[in-house]
């Protein structure tokens, strides 16, 4: 009776296939069936590479139950895993989520020799002096003057934006471009925003208000989920 | 109980010995007592600015070591009863002084002065901790140049990982003529970067080095400006609000703060 209860449904979409995984039964029956399934299946004889969703439910997969998910997808030549999807998070990894997607305030002056580095998005309430150094995975909020280093977006997030009351830097860096202040003494501009342009090849200064329109998500939870 | 304040400022020769020497007489010309400590062990100055070298028997090195008591050690002043001083060491290594050693030095000395001023050497090293584990206050000296107040500013974020008050600046060896031309920064730009309070400003002074070569303090001298603004920071340790010197040729700094706060002049 129970043998003959679908664990896994097959749906086919224009972008590949979903696969819809019971999250009731045990694991090794999960794998049983979708061997099972993807040896019968017709999909053989497509000559195009197809892309697989496994979407597991309210079930909870080890890094190593997933990859053992993802062999026996591949043994089928023209599949591909494209997400593995889950709505269970261990406390672990919901944490080091947060961690990112959080803004952190400082309420201090970043003095020269000195460095700063958060998880996510920093608010800082005070000065980076010259020689000072602040860095971010996320964006960069400086409410004072920045004459020193702001490096935003520290593990690759292109689209973090560093921004300054007052904007003098000595370098600002995003993901992994770098700008410098020119050789010549400048004067500094208020309320700025500093962010990579299409190509990420180079840092563009913009006034703050019009940021909104470059990074319209700047805000949004998911962004910085994503981007963790 | 007296308490203990370093002078430092991490880049060298900016006038930590002299603003050492300067504060601890202007100190001790309104009446109180003082002892100065060199800690430039290998590179002291401070006894020869205070016209002090040839009185020195036993030194910093001598009492860390215990040869000595400390009150044999002190050197009194030629002119004031009420000042001493504990001069470094020519001869020793640096290591020879361990902060715990400065630290039971000065707390000794607190029970018997008023004010002990410390001279600390340049630099971030073994002697800058020595000097400043003794200490209560810090006071740094800075000068009006781009790399003097790097290093300032990189002495003010160690202070203030240190267990004591936040620090007092002090500016040093300003020229009216150069910050009015725009060649030199001028004191609120400098207190803005560092953002602590101001302790006093000390112009580019003749007198002061024709003072020290002549060991005595230009404290001293009554009709000098740069001796005024000694004195008047000793008033402003003792706590009183005393206002910042204005030279005729000084209008830079007292526009600049109105416009602050929106006052036109
Ligand atoms: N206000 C001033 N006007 C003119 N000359 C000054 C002034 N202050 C200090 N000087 C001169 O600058 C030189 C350095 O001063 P000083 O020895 O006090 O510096 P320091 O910071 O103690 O140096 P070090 O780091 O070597 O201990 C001295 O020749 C001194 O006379
Ligand atoms: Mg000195």
């Amino acid at each position: 009776m129970i043998a003959n209860q679908q664990l896994i449904t097959i749906k086919g979409t224009r972008d590949g296939l979903i696969l819809k995984i019971d999250d009731q039964c045990a694991y090794e029956n999960v794998l049983e069936e979708l061997k099972e399934k993807l040896s019968l299946n017709a999909l053989l004889e497509e000559d195009r590479l197809i892309s697989v969703n496994i979407q597991l439910g309210n079930r909870y997969v080890t890094r190593e139950q997933k990859e053992t998910l993802k062999k026996v997808v591949r043994e089928n030549q023209n599949l591909v895993v494209g997400k593995i999807e889950s709505n269970v998070l261990t406390i672990e990894e919901a944490s080091e989520w947060k961690k990112h997607a959080e803004v952190k305030p400082l309420v201090r002056v970043v003095r020269s020799g000195q460095v700063i580095n958060v998880e996510g998005d920093l608010l800082l309430i005070g000065d980076v002096n010259p020689g000072g150094k602040v860095m971010a995975s996320g964006n960069i909020f400086v409410m004072g003057s920045l004459r020193g280093i702001a490096h935003a977006g520290v593990d690759g997030d292109s689209r973090a934006v560093i921004a300054a009351s007052y904007m003098q830097p000595s370098q600002l860096r995003i993901a992994d471009a770098i700008s410098r202040a020119p050789d010549h003494e400048t004067e500094g501009v208020y309320m700025e925003c500093g962010y990579l342009n299409e190509n990420e090849d180079k840092i563009l200064i913009d006034r703050l208000q019009d940021i909104i329109k470059k990074r319209p998500d700047i805000s949004s939870f998911e962004r910085r989920m994503l981007n963790g | 109980m007296g308490e203990a304040i370093v002078v430092t400022s991490g880049k060298g020769g900016v006038g930590k010995t002299t603003t050492t020497a300067n504060i601890g007489t202007a100190l001790a010309l309104l009446g109180k007592k003082v002892c100065l400590i060199d800690t430039d062990i290998g590179l002291r100055n401070l006894d020869v600015i205070m016209g002090l070298e040839n009185r020195i028997i036993f030194d910093l090195v001598d009492v860390v070591q215990e040869r000595v008591k400390i009150k044999q050690a002190l050197v009194p002043d030629k002119r004031f009863d009420c000042l001493q001083l504990l001069p470094a060491a020519q001869t020793s290594d640096k290591s020879e002084v361990t902060p715990e050693a400065m630290k039971k030095i000065a707390d000794e000395l607190k029970q018997e002065f008023d004010y002990i001023i410390i001279d600390c050497p340049a630099g971030i090293e073994q002697g800058y901790k020595n000097a400043v584990a003794g200490a209560d206050k810090a006071v740094v000296v800075t000068n009006p140049e781009k790399s003097s107040v790097r290093d300032a500013d990189r002495i003010i974020g160690l202070l203030e990982q240190e267990d004591i008050e936040p620090p007092k600046l002090i500016v040093n060896r300003i020229r009216h003529h150069m910050v009015q031309t725009g060649d030199m920064l001028d004191v609120d730009e400098i207190v803005s970067v560092l953002s602590i309070d101001l302790l006093g400003v000390v112009a580019d002074d003749d007198e002061v080095i024709k003072a020290s070569n002549s060991g005595e303090p230009v404290a001293l001298h009554p009709n000098t400006k740069s001796s005024l603004a000694y004195r008047n920071i000793a008033r402003r340790i003792l706590g009183e609000s005393v206002p910042l010197l204005s030279f005729d040729e000084e209008k830079g700094f007292f526009t600049k703060v109105k416009k602050f706060f929106g006052i036109r002049s």
